[in-house]
Parts: structure tokens; sequence; C-alpha cells
């Protein structure tokens, strides 16, 4: 290959491709020398906030990003109840976990059939053109596809009765929820609610036939490909099971011991994030190790979030059908599982999980309480809310004055957890892949594999939702001219 | 007949319109066969160069969603302009600013300190900002740059329809798609909306009672059978557009206003002071106390924020005067 | 610098009261017509605060509201309700970063020729030491393109 000829100029419009980008910089050797993935858009919530009636935020901050509005409503929302020391009573406590875990089931649904299943279900070596959605349905067959887009809207429908629609949800207030449920509600709910299960019982099965039954794809989940020693962080309840909606937040190191477990209110003793002047996003770490730079190990303090920490950071579920699956997880990728793979894995079992425990919530009779909400009568001041977004930890902090208007807060959202991991993964992938100026022509698929595991959902930063993220890589020589650019297609 | 070309593009969004369209459900598949999309980045596997390959004027209906806060919103707005014979601005973000458009409260600069700077877990003692050129051990990399003053689409480019909502609600678009496919899209200006205001379509009762406080929504459970507004609490209803089905007033949480503002009205916020000020404190109507007054009025917290939620950008000053 | 800068002042005036006043002063004798441009209303009370907006944002230094004293309004409460809407208004404007002191809301009666010429001048020095509108800044509040669809409310 002639570089000189591979020199081309970039056109202003190029930036145009995508909200993410990738640079790679090949040595003199035309090896990797450096990759970054780049977030490439900033839009100011913690600014803008400011000044704003507190009670007000569980409605500005879901427009962060569209695809996890309700992660930041319920984050928001017991950031709220803090800063008005206010508890929710069992009703509207019940009511929010029901909708977080439809919620779930609503996400995880989709990322994982839009999304992700192409490269299983489709197989990882399948020709571009079929591995999408259209690819699954050729698969799988149209019937069971309509069945899964019919089940799917039972989380549609139920977050509507729960928060009037289910993108950008209007349901907290502070101390609990707006309109308590009637208990024709709370049938129709558990009734959709036992079809979400039967939902996650399929797609668990999906999972089960398609790849863990094929030993190529077994082979490639455990492999070292895309594995990073790092450390994880996940939300666990009282007994150390996953909770995505409450909790205690435990750290645990590569080799898998705990090294912490703290009040969410706390995070500010064991996280802190490094910023760098070509990323919109910042690098958080973990402060007792330290910023280390881009490398994985128990020397660094980079961590990771999202299903995978979950999982490994955990004791597992409190539902059968979930533990079930859990136990199976950790008898093939072992505990903790760095390999970046099990994230999908991870995710297929989490649907289950939260459609049994939105069932549970459903059949409680407590749930169509009238009393949902305790009026707040304390003086406001600060309050830190955490959830568990599908996409991992999610950290909402207020600060108001007396009369609870916004003074100061910060917000660190999940993808911005494992901003450091995906560019220790997109780097690991390039390095593997390119070597003597030879650029491998799969480069672009792997390096999609290597940060969809993630599924960093960039709204929350930019957009990576159901098709595959708009992506552009450009790979410069040692003069930094540009080598050459992939994109998708 | 070949099939209308249609383009769905973002700006700066959070994705939640064009994601809302799984919500249709089984429909959705079926609407999108009988349309040849040309460029969907979130829906399906598209490079931008599609979009710049298809001839200029050529793509039936675009839906651009999002506002304009960076030079890459605002060159693919121009893009899609030139492509399209008609572009809907797609949300509240593109007919109005949206949230998003909140930031016309600051500069990009004052933004930017506050969340890379100021933030308390930020570590960042040298003021590291990301900047639009940057050098990383001898390595260029580039951001886009971002603006001080967020617009709305039509300040940008010109627009043929718009379809407010945050997200919109999904009968508008599918009334949309329809028009599209039938070739029969209504005259230009048209806004798939209510004509009406949200007051208009609500269900509670209104008896047009004196206000003497102005409550916040966390401070009171409302009777749910009556009118927010009357019962204390601020309910952008009067101001914005009807067409939603009022999720937010259904659950006792006022209206902020996302379907923009109603029809005649110039200014959404001016709008919603004016009809407050007419049902605030009448019975000091027949006296003069400044005294009693003034307190009222101050009980209104946040009225920019609150007035102007969705709609900054569109408002008559569209952005707030910096500090000199 | 400051004494080149001829504010642009719109008076809102209401017919019966304090338009009445300003013709009795014989105001375009007693004023800078330059600086004043006025808006006859039938009430005060016909003011919207739109029209506030719109006058700010079309280039006016400041604004002067005038209208019948309390209890004297023809529409009987038009110039209560003009109050109320000013007073949140100036809260607003607060926030947008306008003086508050570049609003200003005065009860002027047909009689009162003298009072009126007495307060606009004071309003026009007022608004000569704040020197020009910050709305009128280059830039910040870039030109809109001209948009021949007027959907969406707004401009
Ligand atoms: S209008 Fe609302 S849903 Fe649509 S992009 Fe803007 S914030 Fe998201
Ligand atoms: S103000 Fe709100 S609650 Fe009252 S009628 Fe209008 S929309 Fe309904
Ligand atoms: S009630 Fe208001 S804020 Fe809620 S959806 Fe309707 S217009 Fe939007
Ligand atoms: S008639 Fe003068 S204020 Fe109403």
């Amino acid at each position: 290959m002639e570089k000189k000829d591979k020199v081309v100029t970039i056109q202003p419009i190029t930036r145009l491709e995508g909200h993410g980008k990738i640079s790679i910089f090949l040595d003199d050797e035309g090896n990797v020398d450096d990759a970054y993935y780049q977030v490439v858009e900033f839009r100011g919530f913690e600014k803008f906030c400011r000044g704003r009636p507190v009670e007000e935020l569980p409605l500005i901050t879901p427009r962060i990003c569209g695809v996890c509005p309700w992660a930041h409503h319920m984050a928001s929302a017991k950031a709220v109840d803090a800063v008005y020391h206010v508890t929710p009573p069992p009703a509207g406590r019940k009511l929010r976990e029901l909708a977080y875990n439809t919620f779930y089931v609503h996400d995880h649904g989709a990322v994982f059939y839009a999304l992700q299943a192409p490269d299983f279900v489709v197989g990882p070596t399948a020709p571009r053109a079929e591995r999408n959605v259209l690819g699954v349905i050729a698969k799988v067959g149209m019937e069971l596809v309509k069945n899964i887009l019919a089940a799917r809207l039972e989380a549609t429908r139920m977050l509507e009765v729960l928060g009037g629609r289910a993108v950008h949800p209007v349901m907290t207030v502070p101390g609990g929820v707006g309109k308590p449920i009637t208990e024709d509600q709370r049938k129709e709910l558990e009734q959709r609610a036992a079809k979400m299960v039967e939902l996650a019982k399929l797609t668990l099965k999906i999972f089960n036939d398609v790849v863990l039954k094929n030993k190529e794809y077994v082979d490639l989940i455990t492999g070292d490909i895309y594995a990073h020693k790092t450390y994880y962080m996940g939300l666990v309840d009282e007994k150390g099971k996953v909770n995505f909606y409450e909790g205690k937040l435990r750290v645990m190191a590569p080799d898998g011991k705990i090294v912490a477990e703290f009040n969410p209110s706390e995070y500010l003793n064991y996280i802190a994030e490094h910023v760098e002047p070509w990323s919109y996003l910042k690098f958080p770490y973990l402060k007792a190790v330290g910023w280390k730079g881009f490398r994985d190990g128990a020397d660094s303090g980079i961590y990771r979030v999202g299903p995978l920490a979950r999982l490994n950071v955990s004791d597992g579920f409190t539902t059968p059908l979930a533990q079930e699956a859990y136990e199976k997880f950790v008898s093939i990728l072992g505990k903790p599982a760095h390999a970046t793979l099990g994230f999908h894995w991870a995710r297929v079992i989490e649907i289950m999980a939260a459609a049994e425990s939105a069932l549970e919530l459903a059949r409680d009779p407590e749930i169509a309480s009238k009393e949902v909400r305790t009026i707040p009568t304390a003086t406001p001041d600060e309050g830190v809310g955490v959830v568990e977004a599908p996409r991992g930890v999610l950290i909402h902090h207020y600060k108001t004055d007396s009369e609870g208007l916004v003074e100061a807060l910060n917000l660190i959202v999940a993808t911005v957890h494992n901003n450091a991991g995906i560019n220790l993964s997109v780097k690991k992938a390039a390095q593997s892949l390119i070597k003597n100026w030879q650029v491998n022509d799969g480069l672009l698929n792997m390096v999609e594999m290597a940060f969809r595991p993630y599924d960093p959902c960039l709204a929350c930063g930019t957009h990576a939702l159901l098709g595959q993220m708009p992506l552009e890589v450009n790979i410069y020589d040692k003069e930094k001219r540009l080598y050459k650019r992939l994109t998708r297609g | 007949m070949s099939k209308p070309k249609v383009a769905i593009v973002l700006g700066s969004t959070c994705a939640g319109c064009d994601y809302s369209l799984l919500d249709l459900g089984p429909t959705v598949a079926d609407v999108l066969a009988s349309v040849e999309i040309v460029y969907w980045p979130t829906g399906a596997d598209f490079k931008l160069s599609d979009l710049e390959s298809v001839p200029d004027g050529s793509v039936a209906l675009t839906l651009y969603e999002g506002a304009i806060t960076n030079s890459d919103n605002e060159e693919l707005a121009k893009l899609v302009r030139r492509k399209s014979k008609a572009v809907v601005a797609y949300g509240s973000c593109a007919c109005f600013g949206g949230i998003p458009g909140l930031a016309n409260v600051s500069t990009a600069k004052d933004i930017m300190k506050t969340a890379y700077v100021e933030t308390w877990s930020s570590d960042n003692k040298e003021g590291q900002l990301p900047q639009p050129l940057s050098k990383v051990n001898g390595k260029h990399l580039e951001l886009p740059v971002t603006y001080d003053t967020i617009r709305a689409l039509d300040q940008v480019i010109p627009v043929e329809y718009y379809m407010p909502g945050c997200p919109p609600p999904l009968s508008y678009i599918e009334q949309a798609l329809v028009a599209a496919l039938s070739g029969k899209l209504p005259p230009p200006g048209y806004v798939f909306a209510s004509e009406r205001s949200l007051c208009d379509e609500c269900k509670r009762t209104k008896e047009k009672k004196n206000l003497t406080a102005i409550k916040r929504f966390h401070e009171i459970i409302p009777d749910s059978q009556r009118c927010l507004l009357e019962q204390g609490i601020l309910c952008m209803g009067p101001a914005t557009r009807g067409g939603c089905k009022a999720p937010c007033v259904d659950n006792n949480i006022p209206c902020r206003g996302c379907m923009g503002p109603t029809p005649e009205a110039l200014d959404q916020g001016a709008k919603m002071l004016s009809a407050l000020a007419s049902i605030l404190a009448l019975d000091m109507e027949s006296g003069v106390s400044e005294d009693r007054l003034i307190p009222l009025i101050q009980q209104v917290k946040d009225p920019l924020g609150t007035f102007y939620r969705f709609g900054l950008p569109k408002s008559m000053f569209r952005r707030v005067i910096p500090r000199r | 610098m400051a004494s080149s800068f001829e504010p642009r002042i719109v008076v809102f005036a209401c017919n019966w009261c304090s338009y009445a006043g300003m013709d009795l002063a014989g105001t375009s004798r007693m004023l800078y017509p330059a600086n004043l441009r006025v808006v006859r209303l039938m009430c005060s009370g016909r003011l919207e605060p739109e029209h506030i907006l719109y006058a700010f944002k079309a280039g006016a230094d400041g604004v002067l509201v005038t209208g019948c004293h309390p209890g004297d309004c023809h529409y009987i409460s038009g110039n209560y309700k003009t109050r109320k809407r000013i007073r949140l208004l100036e809260q607003l404007l607060a926030q947008f970063g306008l003086e508050k002191e570049r609003l200003r809301l005065e009860w002027i009666s047909a009689s009162e020729g003298e009072l009126f010429t007495r307060i606009a001048k004071e309003f026009i020095e007022k608004i000569r030491s704040l020197g020009p509108s910050p709305l009128k800044q280059e830039g910040l509040f870039a030109p809109l393109i001209t948009v021949a669809a007027a959907g969406g409310g707004g401009e």
C-alpha cells in the first residue's frame, strides 16, 4: 500500500458524519501509535439548570437523552427528595420502581433486538448487508418479530399509564408521584407485566439457542479480544443483589475483591473526573487509585459500569428466573467477567430481572393505595440521587438555596463513566487489526463490536441507538496526514 | 410510482423524537416500508454520503430533529434544505429550541467553564476546556464549535412545517407520513398540532377564581378536577397549543408548554404572563395596595425558566443579555 | 460618548387620561420629539406584555407606560390589570438581564400635562445615562432570516 497516495484532505462536511468520531494515529512502522474515541457534542445542562426551581429538574434533565429519559427522571426525583428531606410513602416508591423496571424492559429490549442481536443472531461474520434488523427478521421469522414488537408495546402502554408517555415521562413529584393508580389500572399493569415476563423468557431462549449453543460465539465472548481487566461499579441492595432503583454503590477490583461499598451520596469521596481538550465527555476514575492515563489493570483508576459491571459487583438477583440465568453466566464467564462482550448477555438477563420485578410490584395490592406522596416541609438544601441507568450508574447531585432554587449541580451519566473503557476497547481493537500499514478491512466491524457492548448512548453525550452509530474512523500517518478514512457502509 | 424519499436527521437532540417512533409498534414497520428512507442514522446504517448523493430537491419530506447548537448542526441543516422539497421542524427543539435552548441564559464559554471546571467532581485545576482544535501528543483533533446562541431550525433555514411536542404526539407523525405518502402535504406553514389552546382542550373545570397565592407543585396536593392554575400552580395551558392530550396536567403536574405558543401568540412567555395577571389578585382591582401585590408577584419563581421552558430561542428576545 | 446618544422611548398612552394630558402640555414643543414615539391606546389595559417586549426588540431604549390614576380608568379596572402585568414583566425582564429602569409605569390624568413633561424628561435622562439598549448589541442577537412560512408561533 502506497502511503503517499492515501493522503486525503478532510472536507469540513465529513465532520457531520456523526456525533462520535474515532481518530487513529500510526507510527513510523505503520502500526497503531494512538487511538481516540471523541464525543463531539455538548449541551451544558450543568449551567442552565441553575436558577430553576429544583422540583422542575426531573422534568428538565430527561431531555439529556430520549432513550433513557426514565433514568434521568428517577435519579433526578431521588435527588430532589434528598434536597427536600422527604421520603415517598410506600405506594409512591413502589409505583416509581414499577415504572423503572418496566422502562428497563422497554429500553434493554429495543437495544438488544435492534442493535445487538444482528451481531449474534445473524452472525459476526455475515455480510454487512444482512447484519441488521432485517437480517434478524430473516433468521428468526416475521411472526416472532411481530410478537416481540407487540410485547414491547406492553411496556410502552404501562409507561403511559404510569408516566403519561413513554418518552419524557411526567410522573414523579418531590416526595412521591403525581397521581395514584386505580385498582383497575393495577390489574391492567399486572396483565401487561406478565406479558413482559414472557418476552423475557423468549429473549433468554433466543440468546441460549443462537448464541450459547454455538461454540464459535461462545469462544468469541470468552476470548481475550475485547477483555479489559478494570474496576467495576454498580448499585446493590442490602443483601448485595442487583437493584436498579436504589442501594449502595459497590466497587470491585479487577481481581474480584470488593474494595469499596458506600452510600451514593458520598460519591465525591470515591470518584473524580479527568478532562481532555479533545472530547466533550469527561473521564471519571477512582480517586483511591488515581488517573493514570488510558490503560487497564489494578493500578489504573479506570472503572466500568453497566450490565456487565452490575453482574460482577453483585451477588445475583432477587427473582428466580434471573438468578438462574445469572448462575449460568457466572459458570461460563467467571467472576468478575472481564469479557466486554459479556455486556450483551448480562443485558438479556436483566430484561428478565426487570420483568419479574415489575410483575411482583404490579401484584402488590398496596401499589394502588391513594397515599402516593408526602408533602415536603423541611428547608431544601442539597441532595444526591443515584440509579442504575440501563447503561450504568447515573448520578444527579443538586444544591439549592433555602427557597429550593438550584445553585449548582453535577451530573455523571453512564456513558461518561465508561468513556475511558470505550477508548481502551477501541485502541485494543485497532492495535490488533492494523499492522505494518495494512489496514484490515474488518477493522470497522471489530472497532464497532468493541464499543457496541457499552451501548454508548451518546445522546447522554450524543446518540447511538437502534441502528449503528454513525461512525467515522480517521487514520493518520506520522506526519499527521490523513492516511485512510473508513466510514460505515 | 416510486416511493417518496424520506430523511430523518438529527441536530442537537436527545433523540427522543425519533426514538419514540418505535412506540408506534408494528405500524412503524408498515410506514417505513412504504417510503424510501434515504437517511436515518438512528434507525439504520446510513452515511452522510448517502444523503449527499441524492439529487437536490428530491427528498419529499425531511424530519429535522433537534436545535442548532453547533457548527455541525448548522451545516447539516443547510445540506438537508438543499436536498429536500419539504422540511419539518420535528419536535420542540427544532421548532423553538426546546430544552437545549435554555442554554441561551448563558454563553458557550461560561457554560463550559461550569461543566468542565466548576462541577464538583471535575479534576481540572488547569481549567482545561474542550477546544475546536487541540493537539495531543503532537496530534491534531477537531471538535465542532459550540455557539453562544442556540437557534431553532427556522432561524437557520426556511422550514415548511412544524411539529411541536417533546416528543411530538405520535398521531401527528402518522398524519405527516400519511400525507407525504399520498403526495398531499398541507400548505407551507402548517403546524402539526391543535389550533386551540391546551386550556380549551383541558378537562379540568375553570371558575375564573380570584388567585391569591402562587403555589409550587410540590407544595400542595391539587384537586384533580379543578384547573391547576386556579389552584395557584403555574400551568402553561393558556399560552400553549393543544393536541398533546395533556399527559402532564393529567398527572397533576403543570404544563410546561412543550407544544409551543398558541397560534396567535407573539411570545409564549408574555402571553402566559398576561393570562396570569388576569386572574391574579382580582380582589385588589378595587384597591391600590402595591404592598400586597409585590409579595404575591414575588411568589412567581423563575418566570423565564417556567414561561420559556421550551422556547427561549423563539422568544421575542431570543436569549438572556450577557453581563458586560 | 453618552452625549451623542439620543434615547428612543416608546410611550404607551391611554387615550382618556395620559394622552389627553400630553396634548394639554403641548408635548411636542416641550420635548425632543425625536426621543418619543407615542402609541395611543383606548385604555392602558389594552396593552399586552407582548407589545412591550416588541417595542424593546424593535429598538426602544426605554418604554414608558401611562394610564389613568387608580379609580379613574374608563373601563373600571384596565389600569389595575396593567399594573399587575408590568410588575410581573419587571421580574421577567430582570431575568433577561434588561435594566429594570428601562420600563416605567406612571399614572397621569388629563389635566397633568406638566407632570407628563417632567416624567418624560426625567425618563429620557435616566435612559441616556444607562446608554443604548443592550438588545441592540451586534452579533448576539443575530439577524433572523425571513421565512415565508409563518408557523409555530414566535417570530
Ligand atoms: S423535542 Fe424533546 S424529545 Fe425531541 S429531541 Fe428535543 S428534547 Fe428530545
Ligand atoms: S391552566 Fe392548565 S389545568 Fe388549567 S385549564 Fe389550562 S391546561 Fe388545564
Ligand atoms: S401538557 Fe404541556 S408540557 Fe405536557 S405534553 Fe402537553 S404541551 Fe407539553
Ligand atoms: S382608560 Fe385610562 S387606563 Fe383604562
